[in-house]
């Protein structure tokens, strides 16, 4: 009790030194429980032999490789109340800042508050302000469905935006829209903040891009050839994975017709707190950790290309959560990585989705998901 | 007694009950459990229903609210049975009469002998399971569906389970998954003992959710239990899997 409010304390302000000595003093009070000493980030340089390899045999296009780390699913809540979400934030941005080669930017994959309350989001831009490498904010439904997004938008700006990085055309995707199931119910901005926040109550509405988004979209990628590479970032899947939880684009269809013409793209997407993997014709699909806590695997619709992760140890907060990066090779081909906390790194090959699973086999957890 | 009299009894007491149905229906004590749907009345009287949800007579001297003596109360019941008796063959009637849980509703004497060109229905041995009538199964089963929506209440509220940090067990587990109460009981590493599913549930709440473990006898621990075993109704027990 005294280690949390000596802990609470220092977070009401948190500055570059405060910061440092917060976030010891954290993994300290973790190590302190007896719990095993997180895998350095470093421990990835291993794996990474096998990215290379992938690497040295894609098409030249005179564009050099690059990395871009992430922090996802914080879902911070109020300094006061809750501590354990804040824990998982300030340990991933410890990692993301001891890499050896910093990567080229860190995105922020949304639900960066838990309810879309403004101090809960303030906390949140605090914490990642501390991160060395210029940092790319997605929203997520948790950010947006309090105020619908005023708070968001005041403090990191539009939901979607892109722009080019070293010739892949990078597009961030406001994909959590959802249509209105709160005025009939005479809800109030809490019950609909409450309502979203909860996976499996069924009345919030499916997630989608819209038909304003999906025209934007269309709009911005007609400006880009189609042997461009695009990364598409966005918060929920894209695809059609478990419809009663929300890992669901209700619009997917639409959105991957949209991007059928491209050559080469990637989805990476929040929300499913899990290791997950899909490829739907010419697009490769991967799943974001959260640093806060993991969700089990669906009862139905699993992608066939998902390599699972074991399921959590619910004594120990940090197992099954992390985070990660993306190797992009030349070409736009990704590979990515995940850091799992207190578990070996798992890399899945952009081979490795488009062989359909036959090469590039990490390893693969030996109990499934039941 | 005859058997027709061991019946009136009951009749009476449902008729009484349906006397006050009025014309417009009203529906029963559950929105759930069908409703009789009376026709009209054309005589100015009241519409009384009998218990089959099917027959009813129209009263043309009684009005609505009002009370009938014993004797009146029988008068109509005997019409109503009448009625009823008039669509229904005996065999029905036999089996109508065994399936009420009126103790010593056993096949009388005077049935057994008759060669009717029917056969008529089976005797039940009378045990108390095989004695509920469709009526009370409905219930039961309302009130175990009831019990465990409490559970998942309790199981989607922070503040009903006792937490002090704003989490709720559907945070980790929605709709229930990967709580797998059919592997309990199973030695648990990290507890260093044998675990069944309210020590794992006890253990979530003091831990991740931080409020005070539940009681044995905590109706919200007995609820929750409730609701997460609902959620793997179907899945083969299996205890000690991890």
């Amino acid at each position: 009790m005294e280690e949390r409010d000596r802990l609470l304390r220092a977070l009401r302000q948190i500055d570059r030194r405060r910061f440092l000595r917060v976030s010891s003093a954290a993994a300290g009070a973790v190590l302190a429980k007896g719990l095993v000493a997180p895998h350095s980030f470093q421990l990835v340089e291993v794996a990474s032999a096998a990215v290379d390899k992938s690497w040295a045999q894609t098409g030249a296009q005179g564009k050099p490789p690059f990395t871009f780390a992430y922090i996802s699913d914080t879902h911070l809540y109020t300094k006061r109340l809750n501590e354990r979400f804040v824990r998982g934030a300030l340990k991933a941005v410890e990692d993301v800042n001891a890499l050896d080669s910093q990567p080229d930017f860190v995105l922020f994959g949304g639900d960066l508050a838990q309810l879309g309350r403004a101090d809960e989001m303030r906390l949140g831009a605090e914490i990642l302000k501390e991160v060395k490498a210029p940092v790319k904010m997605m929203v997520g439904e948790h950010d947006w469905f309090l105020d619908m997004g005023e708070m968001w938008q005041q403090l990191f700006g539009p939901p979607s935006y892109s722009f080019d990085w070293k010739g892949v055309h990078v597009v961030t995707l406001m994909s959590v829209n959802e249509k209105d199931f709160w005025t009939a119910r005479h809800m109030s901005p809490d019950e609909r903040m409450h309502t979203v926040a909860g996976l499996d109550n069924g009345v919030q509405s499916r997630f989608e891009v819209g038909e304003a988004g999906r025209e934007w979209l269309k709009n911005d990628l007609g400006k880009i050839s189609t042997d461009t590479p695009i990364l598409i970032l966005s918060h929920s899947p894209l695809y059609k994975y478990y419809r009663p939880w929300n890992f669901w684009t209700e619009d997917a269809d639409e959105v991957q017709q949209i991007l059928q013409p491209y050559k080469t793209v990637t989805v990476i997407h929040g929300h499913t707190h899990q290791m997950l993997s899909n490829r739907i014709g010419n697009i490769s699909f991967h799943g974001m950790l959260s640093t806060a806590w993991p969700w089990p695997y669906a009862p139905e619709g699993l992608p066939k290309l998902t390599i699972q992760m074991d399921r959590a140890d619910p004594f120990d907060q940090f197992d099954a959560c992390g985070n990660g990066r993306f190797n992009v090779a030349e070409g736009g081909l990704i590979d990515a990585v995940y850091n799992l906390w207190d578990r070996n790194p798992v890399t899945i090959t952009y081979r490795h989705l488009a062989s359909s699973g036959a090469e590039d086999r990490p390893s693969a957890p030996k109990l499934l998901s039941y | 007694m005859t058997m027709r009299r061991g019946f009136l009894p009951i009749s009476i007491g449902t008729l009484l009950g349906a006397a006050i149905y009025l014309p417009l229906r009203l529906q029963a004590a559950s929105s759930q459990l069908a409703s009789h749907s009376l026709p009209p009345a054309e005589a100015g009287g009241v519409v009384v229903g009998l218990c089959d949800g099917e027959t009813s007579i129209e009263v043309p001297w009684l009005k609505p609210g009002q009370r009938m003596t014993r004797e009146q109360a029988r008068a109509v019941s005997n019409a109503l049975m009448a009625k009823w008796r008039q669509r229904h063959s005996n065999a029905e009637w036999q089996t109508a009469q065994a399936q009420t849980s009126q103790p010593g509703a056993t096949q009388p004497a005077a049935q057994q002998g008759q060669a009717g060109a029917t056969a008529p229905a089976a005797a039940i041995q009378g045990g108390v399971y095989e004695r509920l009538t469709p009526r009370e199964q409905k219930i039961a089963d309302l009130e175990t569906t009831k019990f465990i929506e409490e559970g998942k209440e309790i199981f989607h509220n922070p503040d009903k389970l006792g937490g002090t940090i704003g989490l709720s067990c559907d945070m980790c587990h929605p709709d229930g998954a990967n709580t797998h109460p059919e592997t309990y009981p199973k030695f648990q590493t990290q507890l260093q003992r044998v675990a069944l599913l309210r020590d794992m549930i006890n253990w979530c709440i003091e831990n991740p959710v931080k409020g005070k473990p539940l009681g044995p006898d905590d109706p919200r621990l007995r609820a929750l239990e409730a609701y997460i075993i609902a959620q793997r109704n179907g899945t083969a027990l299996a205890y000690g899997k991890h």
